[in-house]
């Protein structure tokens, strides 16, 4: 099937070399994740009223971030990879914020 | 097409074709031009499915947010009735169940088919700690009449019990109407737990068979993406938990005033 082969698809800058994470990385992010369940559960026994909700979500975040980063890889991965992982989570939010706007703009001024 | 087999003898230009021949590599087919290109097919293919996963959790999680506001006081009432101890346990469960599968992935990365094996079934067994964990919970439910149904108890959420100590009672008591929405955040803590333990369960019933083939040597000799992608699917469920700890059982910890 030599007549087929096309040498563009081999000398593609995007297929780096493989990238194998060490253990000592997994080893950090395993430290990160636990120090982050810690403080989610710490700051969930001081009252900052609005603040409550939005400091658990930004610690869930962050350690989906390190999780998705390097426990999935994708900081070493293509781009290809990193737009579609990102534009899922992107796709995601725009459904929430269309869906939220709706519903608080339905009744607007009406109460 | 002409009939190749049966009209052309033998020539020249088929001996070189069959001279090259893949030689049939697991992770590299013959539709793929490098190995390099498999595996990121690979990669690719499984972030599309995971991303559809994100969509199903994700209409639970908007449900939740919208009820959430609806019903602020309940939700902060029946979030109380959580055990935030056994939670905060299985989350750190789920995270080192997820660090063994990271090993596991570097393991058959560098094919040491016996570190391979010993980090798949050590992240069997937080697996499973972590759903009998979960089933102590949903037990602890059970006793309370805090499943959404016929038997739902809102008793303790119109009358709370007093504290011995102080004599107020234990949180803030609730109109009758209101207390009955605590059946929402039930359903929802069920929905939303109950569909990651499914993911879970799903997940153990691959890491057996995946224990299995790593032990006869099908990872460690350069093909890994069984491993890898599977990595991916185990770690996405531990994201979705990451989520839901603080959301369904840190609603309102803080001290009572």
């Amino acid at each position: 099937m030599s007549e087929h082969h096309d040498d563009a698809n081999i000398t593609n800058p995007e297929h780096a070399e493989h990238h194998v994470v060490q253990p000592i990385t997994y080893a950090v992010v395993f430290v990160t994740l636990l120090i982050g369940t810690g403080l989610t559960v710490l700051a969930a026994d001081f009252d900052m009223g609005v603040m409550n909700p939005v400091i658990a979500l930004a610690i869930a975040c962050t350690k989906a971030v390190v999780v998705i980063l390097f426990f999935m890889h994708v900081k070493f991965q293509s781009r290809l990879i990193k737009m579609t992982v990102g534009a899922g989570f992107f796709t995601f939010l725009v459904l929430i914020i269309m869906t939220l706007s709706d519903y608080m703009s339905r009744a607007w001024g009406l109460w | 097409m002409d009939n190749a087999i049966a009209t052309h003898p033998h020539t020249h230009e088929t001996a070189v074709a069959a001279h090259h021949e893949h030689v049939a590599l697991p992770q590299h087919r013959h539709h793929f031009e490098t190995e390099e290109q498999q595996r990121e097919a690979g990669s690719f293919g499984m972030w599309l499915f995971l991303l559809t996963e994100i969509m199903f959790f994700g209409g639970m999680f908007f449900a939740y947010l919208l009820y959430r506001n609806w019903y602020n006081p309940a939700f902060v009432a029946a979030s109380n009735q959580l055990n935030v101890t056994e939670g905060a346990i299985n989350t750190v469960v789920l995270i080192t169940s997820g660090f063994f599968m990271a090993l596991g992935v570097w393991a058959a990365e560098v094919q040491k088919k016996g570190l391979l094996v010993i980090f798949l079934i050590l992240t069997t067994i937080f697996g499973f700690i972590f759903l009998g964990v979960k089933a102590d919970e949903y037990h602890e439910k059970w006793e309370k009449h805090h499943i959404p149904g016929a038997s739902f108890d809102v008793h303790e959420f119109i009358n709370p019990p007093i504290d011995a100590k102080t004599g107020k009672p234990s949180q803030v008591p609730m109109a009758p109407d209101m207390a009955q929405k605590t059946q929402i955040f039930f359903f929802l803590y069920f929905a939303m737990t109950g569909m990651h333990a499914l993911h879970m369960i799903i997940g153990l019933g691959i890491l057996f068979w995946l224990t299995w083939r790593a032990h006869r040597g099908e990872f460690s000799a350069g093909y890994v993406a069984p491993i890898e992608n599977f990595g991916l699917y185990w770690h996405f469920v531990d994201i979705v938990w990451l989520f839901l700890f603080p959301l369904l059982y840190l609603i309102n910890r803080h001290p009572l005033k």
